[in-house]
């Protein structure tokens, strides 16, 4: 390999590898929601916290069946009492045009804090949950699910 | 208000008092995410259903704010802490308008 020529194997590589990664960065439309936009989603959602890990779980499958009806859990560790309860659950997808998913709003007559939906996934991504209890906790999981065909465009 | 024939339901007929029952509720909608476009290449108007609650002799259960990221035809399951007899109503509202409503009899012993 002749380092003095103006561009050796390695470097014709790297160039490649710049331009597919410049490729990949090209916007899509329609726009997909980031890591950012699911905190600033989050933020108006819940107001200022400080999310801890634990109690709540995401219940999905490690890779989607389909984008367009994917089954989703959220369980939450809680005696669902007045006094200790989970008064809110919030689906958030890292990827989708729109990073809220749905809302859930639960009381003690709930009885168990869990909830099951199907959702859209646009592409492989990152879900977060978060549960605010009673208290004003807040609480979260945050899982990657692998979608080969995505479900919200046509 | 009739039960709509759009909704699929699967809640027991009875329950002990205080048992945590589950409810299974379905909508026939097409949850129109706003995404799509028509065979003219047209985009097709957003039209999601973006609430619902369910209620047990009027006292909140649960409720929800929904977005164009759950799948049409939504189909749901949580639970529900049976306090007496009477009434479970189930109601979506979609953004055009629309109500959707259905009210199961259940008998607590």
């Amino acid at each position: 390999m002749n380092s003095q020529r103006p561009m050796s194997r390695r470097g014709v590589l790297a160039a490649g590898a710049a331009s597919a990664v410049a490729l990949s960065m090209t916007p899509v439309s329609p726009a997909r929601a980031d890591a950012a936009e699911t905190e600033e989603a989050a933020r108006k959602l819940m107001g200022k916290f400080a999310a801890k890990e634990g109690r709540v779980h995401l219940k999905i499958k490690d890779t989607a069946e389909s984008g367009a009806f994917e089954p989703i859990g959220v369980v939450v560790d809680s005696p669902m009492t007045p006094a200790d309860h989970v008064k809110a659950i919030h689906v958030l997808a890292e990827g989708n045009p729109y990073p809220v998913v749905a809302s859930w709003y639960l009381t003690p007559r709930s009885g168990r804090a869990e909830v099951n939906f199907r959702m859209r996934l646009a592409k492989t991504q990152f879900l977060r949950a978060y549960a605010v209890t009673s208290d004003g906790a807040v609480w979260m999981d945050r899982q990657e699910i692998k979608v080969t065909i995505g479900g919200c465009g046509g | 208000m009739a039960n709509s024939d759009r909704v699929k339901v699967r809640i027991p007929a009875k329950a002990k008092k205080g048992e945590i029952i589950e409810i299974k509720a379905q909508l026939s909608h097409d949850m129109e995410s706003g995404q799509r476009k028509d065979g003219d290449g047209k985009p097709i108007p957003r039209r999601i259903v973006n609430k619902f609650t369910c209620t047990w002799n009027d006292e909140p259960v649960i409720s929800a704010d929904w977005y164009q990221g759950v799948s049409a035809n939504p189909i749901t399951s949580f639970f529900a802490a049976a306090p007496a007899s009477g009434k479970i109503k189930l109601t979506w509202w979609d953004e055009a308008g629309a109500v959707y409503e259905y009210v199961h009899d259940i008998v607590v012993e």
